[in-house]
């Protein structure tokens, strides 16, 4: 459109307009905790949640995050080595995953998308058995009904729908259930990242569960890159700042500090499984290394940007704290590293022994109820097969 | 035995299953205080209120997403999807999630969730709400796909699929909802497998396989073949995926000649598939090649001009010619 048709005055109008939009969002405060040089701050909610964390759950804490680390780098090598197709690094992210994921309690289903690997470990999934889907041997990998912790989806954005689903028949479940029951109240974590809260699943899932006050925490990972693109182009608002247009709470939290994650985790969760509705968590942190193996993060980031982010280092800062505390000493973090090595070496002989499936097992788990077509392929697949093997037999 | 419309069929098979099982659930756009657009679920939220019976927001992904987590949870959502051409933005959850959920967790996890969709042409209608994709959903495996013809069906199949474990995505023939057939609900007369293929005319000289809304123009055709002496046999499939091969088998070795007619277009259709198939089992018997009646490869064409692009009583004459001329 030429700017001879606009009246005078207007181009200024829509500059002035254009600059104000592109300015960096609506502030948005960040809830901290530990902050990066090892000292604990307060915070005027969140502080009596993070008093319920003893030392020997700070220790905890410590330990799975230095495992996970260890875990990240032992599977990163093995697909160097060619024993993965792909790795999806967690490096950086621990501080969000263990404390969220400690926040949970075992009734609460969580609803991860890839890169959960600390989620994992604290609902008590054998990481090894994690490595099945990026080995080639299973698309998934573990039973999801055993620690309630449902299996990774590759389809971004896919879960959050399921998650409110999820949610939603649980609050049927505690209509439909006898008024003497003793079942814990539940709640459900979905968890995925900045690139993919553009997604538009995740906008009909909070849409859901605003719309039904479904028992679900939506806990968004913002570690700045979806690939090679930054969350700037993802969203013009900080994305804690969504959940207020659906009309329920954003928090925005210091990704890197596993006290706050935890606090304002439980705190949701606690909203959540009192019925007062879904809460949308911003985990605000870095993905310190590439996306997965295959990206060179090289290619589209400063590597200034890298270092600035490792000053903020999840683990390094409760270290800090653990020994200005007098909470451990050189014992425990020799310990911990004894464990991440022995966890590493586990993952390691435990890759090797994947067992490779029977096609045949593909065909079982297709439908859940008897299929002709299935039926009729697999018997032509056995006949085929048989065809080799009695080819075999006479060549012998 | 009641009369009563496909869409009273469908109602009353609802309201069955959401009697007998209390973790059976509705929900859709407009299927509450509305009953859906074509009253199919007609004072069902009086009855069972609105946590069976659900509004949902305007949200298809949504919709059926939140049914994946439902059925994950331990129930049974049949949700309703307002027309065939808005099914698409369930495209992604239907294909990448619902049908695989079972397959990806060896069979631990199962997901029974049903998809009414009000599908097929013929009603005068404009833009998206006349088109037939079921072949887009039998192609994926992990699907079932049926599709019934008339009231006794409507009411049986219905329930069927609910209680299914598989999910199943439930095409209704929105043209045929009108028409009144005779249903016993006391009886289902099915045979072990309730989405078997039925003979629902008995011929010699050809057959006319069908499905849905085109089971009526089949049999028509078949009834007005016989002012030229020919006798034909029609098969209401009934269920598209898995597809009963051997009832069309069976009635190709008998009548030699196969027409396959649906709404859908011709081209990448399961008309398609059977030609295939039919070819390959009973190559020895076919006295003509098998031959598809079904739209042109065109977006579903305006209202004004549909009766040129659905198969009608002519078009299906006219392949029985073709076929019977070889
Ligand atoms: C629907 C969909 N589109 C594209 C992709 C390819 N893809 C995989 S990861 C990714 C970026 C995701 O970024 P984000 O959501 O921020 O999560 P992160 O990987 O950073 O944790 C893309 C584009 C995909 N998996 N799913």
């Amino acid at each position: 459109m030429g700017s001879t048709q606009l009246p005078p005055g207007t181009e200024e109008t829509l500059a002035a307009a254009t600059a104000k939009a592109a300015a960096p969002g609506e502030p948005v405060e960040m809830v901290q905790l530990l902050g990066p040089d090892g000292t604990l701050g307060s915070d005027p909610v969140f502080s009596d949640y993070a008093k319920r964390i003893d030392p020997e759950k700070l220790r905890v804490f410590y330990t799975d995050m230095a495992k996970i680390r260890r875990f990240d780098q032992e599977a990163t090598a093995l697909q160097r080595q060619g024993e993965l197709a792909l790795w999806v690094p967690l490096t950086g992210q621990e501080a969000a995953q263990i404390g969220s994921g400690h926040a949970s309690q075992s009734q609460d289903y969580i609803f991860p998308t890839y890169r959960e690997h600390g989620v994992a470990l604290v609902r008590n999934v054998d990481l090894a058995e994690l490595l099945k889907q990026f080995r080639g041997v299973s698309n998934g990998g573990w039973d999801p009904r055993e620690n309630n912790f449902h299996l990774y989806t590759l389809v971004l954005a896919a879960q959050t729908l399921h998650a409110v689903g999820y949610a939603m028949g649980i609050q049927r479940d505690q209509k439909l259930a006898s008024a003497d029951s003793t079942d814990p109240k539940a709640a459900v974590i979905a968890y995925f990242g900045d690139g993919a809260s553009s997604e538009g699943d995740v906008h009909e899932s909070m849409v859901f569960a605003a719309s039904y006050n479904a028992p679900v925490v939506f806990f968004c990972q913002n570690n700045h890159w979806a690939i090679s693109v930054p969350t700037e182009v993802q969203t013009k608002v900080p994305l804690a700042n969504r959940a207020k247009g659906y009309g329920f709470p954003g928090i925005r939290v210091d990704g890197n500090d596993v006290i706050a994650v935890h606090a304002v985790t439980e705190w949701a969760l606690e909203h959540a499984r009192e019925g007062r509705g879904p809460v949308l968590i911003e985990a605000y942190t870095y993905r310190v290394g590439a996306h997965t193996t295959a990206d060179d993060p090289t290619k589209y980031r400063e590597s200034a940007e890298e270092a600035a982010w490792r000053e903020k280092d999840p683990l390094d800062r409760l270290e800090k704290y653990l020994r200005a505390e007098g909470l451990a000493d050189e014992a425990f973090f020799d310990q911990v590293k004894a464990d991440g090595d022995e966890l590493a070496k586990y993952v390691r002989s435990t890759t090797h022994g994947l067992e490779v499936p029977d096609i045949r097992d593909a065909f079982a788990s297709v439908y859940a109820e008897q299929h002709p077509l299935i039926a009729e392929e697999l018997a032509w697949f056995e006949e085929y097969s048989a065809g080799f093997e009695s080819d075999e037999e006479a060549a012998n | 035995m009641a009369t009563m419309t496909i869409a009273k069929a469908i109602n009353e098979g609802l309201r069955a299953s959401l009697t007998n099982n209390p973790k059976s659930l509705l929900m859709g756009e407009d299927i509450g205080h509305l009953g859906g657009v074509y009253r199919v679920t007609d004072g069902l939220i009086k009855e069972f209120g609105d946590e069976r019976v659900v509004d949902t927001p305007l949200a298809e992904s949504g919709i059926v997403g939140t049914a994946i987590g439902l059925a994950l949870r331990g129930y049974s959502p049949v949700c309703e999807i307002q027309f065939d051409g808005f099914v698409y933005p369930a495209f992604n959850q239907i294909t990448t999630q619902l049908a695989k959920i079972h397959a990806r967790s060896l069979g631990k996890l199962t997901v029974p969730v049903v998809i009414r969709i009000p599908y097929g042409g013929g009603i005068g209608s404009i833009e998206h709400h006349s088109e037939s994709p079921e072949a887009l959903f039998a192609h994926t495996a992990g699907l079932r796909i049926i599709s019934p013809s008339n009231a006794h069906d409507a009411y049986w199949m219905i329930q069927k699929a609910i209680e299914c474990q598989d999910p199943v995505i439930f095409f209704e023939p929105k043209r045929r909802y009108w028409l009144k057939g005779e249903v016993d609900v006391e009886n289902a007369g099915l045979s072990e497998d309730p989405f078997k293929a039925h003979v629902v005319r008995e011929g010699t000289d050809a057959t006319i396989v069908a499905y849905g809304p085109l089971v009526p123009v089949a049999l028509a055709a078949a009834n007005a073949a016989v002012e030229d002496g020919r006798s034909i046999e029609v098969i209401d499939l009934r269920s598209i995926s898995p597809l009963d091969f051997d009832t069309v088998e069976a009635s190709v070795k008998k009548t030699g000649r196969l027409i396959v007619a649906h709404e859908a277009p011709t081209f990448g259709g399961i008309g398609g598939e059977i030609a295939a198939r039919i070819s390959e089992r009973a190559f020895l018997h076919l006295e003509a090649p098998v031959i598809r009646v079904g739209g042109f490869h065109m977006p579903y064409p305006v209202a004004k001009v549909e009766e040129d692009y659905l198969p009608d009583i002519d078009k299906i004459l006219e392949a029985l010619d073709r076929s019977l001329s070889y």
